[in-house]
């Protein structure tokens, strides 16, 4: 095993401008959603009195869970001392920065008023999860950044594996926050559970692990440099746990709130009659999402690498839609429900009283929800082009710790 | 710098007379005309000691509301009505985005067939979920027990609304324009009942209780739970009320009675 | 007579600086002269015979007087009217071409008429009215006017 030499990627060819310009293209179009929708008020959004969060919720929500797990690259490398993780930390740690960026600046830019953001960071209330997150998330930059500079500066190498830990227990912490604003809710009776944050935290867990190994195979892929079969064959593993173990949380959620007969409506609701939400659980969720890439990532060793490859692409991009299908029923399906303010009566009203609110998202929703995504890749981009995030090659024979060439196999 | 002193605002004028008969009025009202029948009009249930302009609200009192459901006639509106007028909520036509403070809701038991209406609106909890979700504190409660929005301080989050067991909250979806000086309300905040606060700091009660009592059932009381000697905590203390979603814990300040 | 190359230095600092003294100074007189041809907020006089405080003080601290008011008022109810963003409304509504008061929309409302120029936003008037209530026929109408006269 030698040295790993770091590189930053050429950025002269023609597909990395047609890149960076779509992406950027993609980030303004974004911008000019906030504030077509600041101008005019959330009233020309799919949002309303009933559904308060739509489908920037659903965006800022998946990048911030998938940030914290996008990080588990690095904190396998340096915490848990896995040698052959060490050279993919560096870019892990600038996923991860670009993904929560990405993220926040959507949730920022769908408040009522994004002019305040000075009054969210100044003043606080401490019994609010929000305000904590604020902190979290903050927080998570920082710490981030630092362990990214222990792992870059030769002379602080030695201080990599203490910042690796406290980056690791922060974003422990930062998803536990992110899943208890769903927990902490009392009255809503999709969420009001604890099981929000370790669920959450299985989540990130899963979901960054597929976009950390789909951007590293673009990026490896756009610049030409190799990636060896015994990496992605263990970050395919590794996966397929993820997946297993999201699959789990997800079934002691329901089942634990289908013991609960108060709660039986609103299980009834996701799981059999709730329309597209119960097709996007079933069907996104849990069949695309969480059995196919199961079956993708534990069958049989593949033949060749480059069949190895494609099954572990179409395995991450299945739990990317399964992944944001999850976070759409949780937060648009919780919403949906109605309160129950008379448990044992009918109610009617003029304001949506018992009634399964309905929400069509809109053009500029998605289209802020998009430039999130955009921004992160524009960040991811512009990281690896200036900096030396990536390896020159990844390929076993200098990375693997138990490689052996198959001229000593002989 | 050459500023006067600080004229205290008690030095301000203020006409005696009125708030002298406003405190005669709740001397005198809560009378009962005949059992069970009671009188309770302007100023009823307030205590005689009205609060001076330049003085903070106290939390010595609790304002709080009785609503009798059986004198909640299905089809009377005038509450609803009374809030649009009373805060300049007038809609855009756009039911699902447009705000309500103050809605009646039916109920049918599915056991028993019987049918009710009332009145809900921001139950004005002692303990709100609104103001402990509220990342920058601009959910709050007033020492009187009041909760409203600082509109100076929302970011417009929406988090409250998504915490509130009441549905009592609404986002101000579009520009507004002409708002009641007493009702400032804008475009990317959160809102809800302010249980008419500039009425109560002018000693005055609700609009929704005023325009029940004058055109409606009469089956709203304001008043201050803390005084024992009020019309509505001699009311609670002795008949049997009850709070919405009382299993929560939330201790609102809104009670129903029959229902 | 033969300077030293410090002395010679000194001396072409001392001469930069009265030269460009001698411009700035020209600069101002000429500024002066044509003071008329720069353009100045055109403020509306509110009614009364003065505001509710001196106006030196008014223009440099209004906004603390209404942040103060503000939370005093939001927080704990407070609701004196000295420095109330109502009874400045009220006060300074200047009147349109239909004799009713103009709203912040208008450039010659009395808040914009200075702000405007000043380039500072204002972020009042997204809740709150920006003119009187016509309406509002509150017992305490007059009262600040009564108060200044005493």
């Amino acid at each position: 095993m030698k040295r790993t030499i770091y590189s930053e990627i050429d950025g002269k060819s023609g597909r990395f401008y047609l890149l960076a310009a779509v992406l950027a293209a993609l980030t303004l179009s974004g911008f000019v959603a906030a504030l077509y929708m600041e101008h005019y008020g959330h009233y020309i959004t799919g949002m309303n009195n009933q559904i308060v969060w739509g489908l920037p919720h659903v965006f800022a929500i998946f990048l911030i869970v998938a940030a914290s797990g996008a990080l588990n690259v690095a904190s396998i490398g340096t915490v848990f001392g896995k040698r052959i993780y060490k050279p993919l930390g560096r870019f892990s740690g600038l996923l991860a920065l670009a993904l929560l960026l990405g993220g926040l600046t959507v949730l920022v830019l769908d408040l009522g008023r994004p002019d305040r953001l000075i009054v969210a960071m100044t003043t606080y209330n401490f019994t609010s999860i929000f305000a904590w997150n604020i902190y979290l998330y903050v927080g998570f930059i920082g710490v981030v950044a630092v362990y990214l500079w222990m792992q870059m500066e030769r002379r602080m190498n030695r201080y990599a594996r203490a910042a690796g830990m406290l980056a690791f227990l922060w974003r422990l912490v930062l998803t536990t926050g992110t899943g208890s604003i769903f927990g902490f809710l009392v009255a809503r009776e999709a969420y009001d559970s604890a099981i929000m944050a370790p669920l959450f935290i299985a989540m990130s867990f899963s979901f960054g692990l597929a976009i950390y190994v789909l951007v590293l195979l673009a990026a490896c892929h756009g610049s030409g440099r190799e990636i060896g079969d015994a990496v992605l064959r263990r970050l395919g593993r590794l996966l397929g746990v993820f997946v297993a173990v999201v699959l789990y949380f997800t079934a002691v959620q329901h089942l634990t709130n289908l013991y609960a007969a108060e709660h039986l409506g609103v299980e009834r609701f996701i799981l059999l009659d709730g329309g597209i939400f119960t097709v996007l659980f079933w069907g996104v969720q849990v069949t695309v999402g969480g059995l196919l890439p199961l079956l993708l990532l534990f069958r049989s060793p593949p033949v060749n690498s480059v069949v190895s490859a494609r099954g572990l692409v179409i395995a991450c991009l299945a739990i990317v839609a399964g992944g944001f299908a999850q976070v759409y029923v949780i937060v648009i399906g919780g919403q949906a429900w109605p309160l129950n303010l008379f448990p044992d009566r009918e109610v009617s009203s003029s304001f949506y009283d018992g009634v399964i609110s309905n929400y069509s998202p809109s053009l500029p929703e998605l289209g802020l929800g998009l430039g999130g995504v955009a921004l992160t890749g524009l960040i991811v981009l512009f990281g690896i082009r200036i900096l030396r995030f990536l390896p020159t090659t990844l390929a076993d024979s200098a990375i693997d710790p138990n490689f052996v060439s198959s001229a000593d196999k002989s | 710098m050459n500023r006067k002193a600080d004229k205290p605002a008690t030095a301000m004028p203020f006409d005696p007379g009125r708030r002298s008969f406003l405190a005669g009025t709740a001397a005198t009202a809560g009378v009962a005309l005949a059992p069970g029948i009671f009188l309770y009009s302007v100023g009823a249930s307030r205590s005689a000691e009205a609060r001076a302009l330049d003085e903070a609200a106290s939390s010595e009192v609790r304002w709080g509301m009785l609503i009798d459901v059986n004198r909640c006639d299905s089809g009377c509106n005038d509450c609803v009505s009374a809030c649009v007028t009373e805060n300049g909520l007038q809609g855009h036509g756009r039911p699902a985005t447009d705000p309500q403070w103050i809605r009646k809701i039916d109920l049918r038991d599915p056991n028993t067939g019987r049918e009710q209406s009332l009145p809900v609106m921001c139950q004005h909890c002692d303990e709100p979920p609104c103001v402990d979700v509220c990342p920058t504190g601009a959910s709050f409660k007033r020492a009187d027990g009041i909760v409203l929005v600082n509109k100076h301080t929302c970011i417009g989050c929406r988090y409250c609304i998504s915490a509130c067991p009441y549905k009592a909250r609404s986002f101000v979806h579009e520009t507004l324009e002409d708002q009641k000086s007493y009702a400032p309300r804008g475009k990317g905040t959160v809102e809800s009942c302010t249980l008419c606060v500039h009425r109560i700091d002018d000693d005055r009660q609700p609009a929704c209780v005023e325009a029940c009592s004058d055109t409606g059932g009469g089956a709203m009381l304001f008043g201050d739970l803390n005084n024992p000697d009020s019309e509505i905590a001699r009311r609670v203390a002795q008949y049997a009320s009850q709070q919405i979603r009382a299993d929560l814990g939330l201790n609102p300040a809104v009670r129903y009675r029959n229902l | 007579m033969r300077l030293n190359r410090s002395a010679m230095i000194t001396i072409a600092v001392a001469l930069a600086l009265f030269a460009s003294l001698a411009v700035v100074v020209t600069a101002a007189e000429k500024n002066d002269r044509t003071m008329s041809e720069v353009p100045v907020p055109a403020i509306p006089q509110g009614q009364g015979e003065r505001c509710v405080e001196d106006t030196d003080f008014m223009r440099r601290n209004h906004m603390t007087l209404l942040m103060h008011q503000r939370d005093d008022t939001m927080l704990q109810g407070i609701r004196t009217k000295q420095y109330s963003l109502k009874e400045c409304v009220n006060c300074h509504a200047v009147q349109g071409k239909d004799e009713s008061a103009v709203s912040v929309s208008d450039p010659k409302h009395f808040c914009r008429a200075c702000h405007d120029y000043a380039a500072v936003k204002i972020d009042c008037f997204e809740c709150h009215s920006s003119r009187p209530e016509i309406d509002a026929a509150s017992p305490h109408d007059g009262l600040i006017a009564e108060m200044l006269k005493e």
